[in-house]
């Protein structure tokens, strides 16, 4: 009997659980972007002394389907003169960036299913946070690309803001992140989520680097205090100011998936990924079995993960957005020579460790 | 120049200083504020669900009344309508027939009774000028209509359900409403 020979050679057990995994987290993503604006009007709601959506189901939790049949009904505009191809391709690829992010994020450790290991990360790469940054990066183009296809001025400029910001802040971003490279030593985020299991959380001992890194990231998210792209009331909503329907809804979105998983890539980095706090992680595994430990290992990164959240909604709701010029000063001339006396010092602290604290 | 108020308040045009200029701690600041209104209770009322408790004197929308046999009281005298400040009122009577005894209470009845609610102020001028206790303003408000001849309340919407036949809607179209609250200046 004949039989392909590349396809044997293809492990499809790996291939069926990677498969899963995938879906899975996706599906997860988006949930939990769908509820975080129900979250988000729900917290707007009460810092304003209001009640928030409570009509559609008990405490109005049906609101974002509700919200999502709306999109999903609206009429479809297409500008007339808009270049149709890259009008359709921003919001894709706004999404696309915005998903791409959960392939690296380790969720848990490994599950033990039908005494395979199953790990909870999609793709454990050696250079993680790199990719992490690089699929960040790309995010611009789905909001550059909405921007520029959509032929009008408001767009134009909150696209133009868009982009200059998220360079601008990614520098801070990444120099931050090189003092904890620094500490360490590598790239892998399943790597840095055991040595915090191990040792104590990265957030003690870059504190200075964590800050810096949760402003780039609230820039990064385009969250108030920096969503001067899409600021409402200055732009129309800025570089989506001509999308209409799921494409708008696209958007809007990709937004809550990125502030999903920037909060999940801070947890990750700083504050021990899916380590339970105060618990030995190993005692327990023999105590309640593998299989348990993980899948609390797993809740216990995502309510860190909401904790986060909540702070970017909570902020949102406290602070007024900046002036650009005050964005720009604050990115090029505090963050940035901030975050690389953070890294000088703690190249030089590292240096004196090595040479057993002698000049 | 000599300020107009006391309340005048000089601008502060001051430096700020290095902790004013590390903003986190105003913004940790505000970050506190927000985050007690979060937790305050709030004082929106859901509606349709719960109601604020009304005055005991409010005036809502007018009913006609009945006796306890289900009868109804109005003998279409006219005297609301000569009382109503906003000419909302019209009304025809009728003589009643033999055989309408348990219908009407008296021989003279309204065989049209009209209110235009939106003409009506809710003065409640038509329940004191009524010699009958036939019209009076129930707890009922806010109508809601594609149409504005649909404001226009015939007897088939004013007459409150027959005591005898509905109890409970009868009490419920009567309501808690006090009606000759002290001191208003017409006890008997």
């Amino acid at each position: 009997m004949y039989s392909n020979p590349i396809l044997l050679t293809i492990d499809w057990t790996l291939f069926i659980e990677k498969l899963v995994l995938i879906v899975v987290v996706v599906m997860i993503s988006l949930f939990v972007a769908m509820y975080s604006t129900y979250v988000e009007r729900k917290v707007a709601a009460f810092m304003q002394d209001r009640r928030g959506p409570n009509r559609a189901g008990p405490f109005g939790i049906l609101q974002p389907l509700a919200d999502g049949m709306k999109l999903f009904f609206k009429e479809e505009i297409v500008p007339n003169f808009s270049s149709k191809f890259l009008f359709i391709l921003g919001p894709i690829l706004a999404m696309l960036t915005a998903i791409m992010v959960s392939a690296v994020i380790p969720w848990g450790d490994k599950l033990n299913i039908f005494g395979r290991n199953v790990s909870l990360q999609i793709a454990d790469i050696n250079i993680g946070i790199l990719y992490v940054f690089g699929v960040v990066s790309l995010g611009v183009y789905g909001i550059m690309i909405g921007g520029w296809a959509s032929n009008n001025k408001f767009s134009l400029l909150g696209a133009m803001r868009a982009a200059s910001q998220i360079i601008s802040y990614e520098l801070a971003l990444g120099i931050a992140l090189i003092s904890l490279l620094l500490l360490t030593g590598t790239l892998s985020l399943n790597e840095m989520v055991g040595q915090q299991k191990d040792g104590i959380w990265n957030i003690l001992r870059q504190p200075l680097g964590f800050l810096i890194f949760l402003v780039c990231a609230f820039a990064e998210t385009n969250r108030t205090p920096f969503d001067l792209p899409e600021a409402e009331n200055e732009l129309m909503g800025g570089y989506h100011a001509e999308y209409s329907s799921m494409k708008l809804g696209f958007y809007l979105f990709a937004e809550y998936v990125n502030m999903f998983l920037s909060g999940a890539v801070m947890t990750t980095l700083y504050f021990g990924g899916y380590d339970i706090p105060f618990v030995n992680d190993a005692n327990l595994m023999h105590t309640i079995g593998q299989n348990w430990t993980v899948i609390l290992e797993g809740l216990v990164f995502f309510i860190k993960i909401s904790l986060f959240i909540f702070l970017f909604m909570w902020v949102r709701w406290t602070v007024p957005r900046f002036r650009y010029d005050q964005l720009m000063n604050l990115g090029w001339k505090i963050l940035l020579p901030l975050s690389l006396f953070n890294m000088l010092l703690t190249g030089a602290l590292i240096l004196l460790k090595q040479n057993h604290w002698h000049f | 120049m000599e300020a107009l108020t006391n309340r005048v308040k000089p601008v502060d045009r001051r430096k700020m200083s290095i902790w004013e200029k590390m903003y986190l701690p105003a913004v940790l600041k505000g970050m506190v504020i927000t985050l007690k209104h979060f937790f305050t209770k709030k004082v929106t009322i859901n509606y349709p669900e719960e109601t604020r408790p009304f005055s005991p004197v409010f005036r809502g929308l007018q009913i006609l009344n009945r006796d306890e046999e289900g009868r109804e009281n109005c003998t279409a005298c006219g005297l609301c309508a000569l009382a109503c400040p906003a000419e909302a009122i019209t009304m025809e009577c009728a003589e009643r027939k033999v055989g309408e005894e348990h219908l009407y209470r008296e021989e003279k009845y309204a065989a049209k009774y009209e209110i235009n609610m939106l003409r009506c102020i809710f003065c409640g001028l038509c329940e004191e000028a009524c010699p009958k206790d036939a019209v009076y303003l129930s707890e009922t408000f806010a109508p809601a209509n594609y149409q504005r001849k649909g404001f226009i309340y015939g007897k088939e919407d004013l007459l409150i359900p027959d005591p005898k036949t509905d109890p409970e809607g009868f009490a419920r179209a009567k309501g808690s409403r006090i009606k000759h609250p002290q001191g208003h200046g017409n006890e008997h």
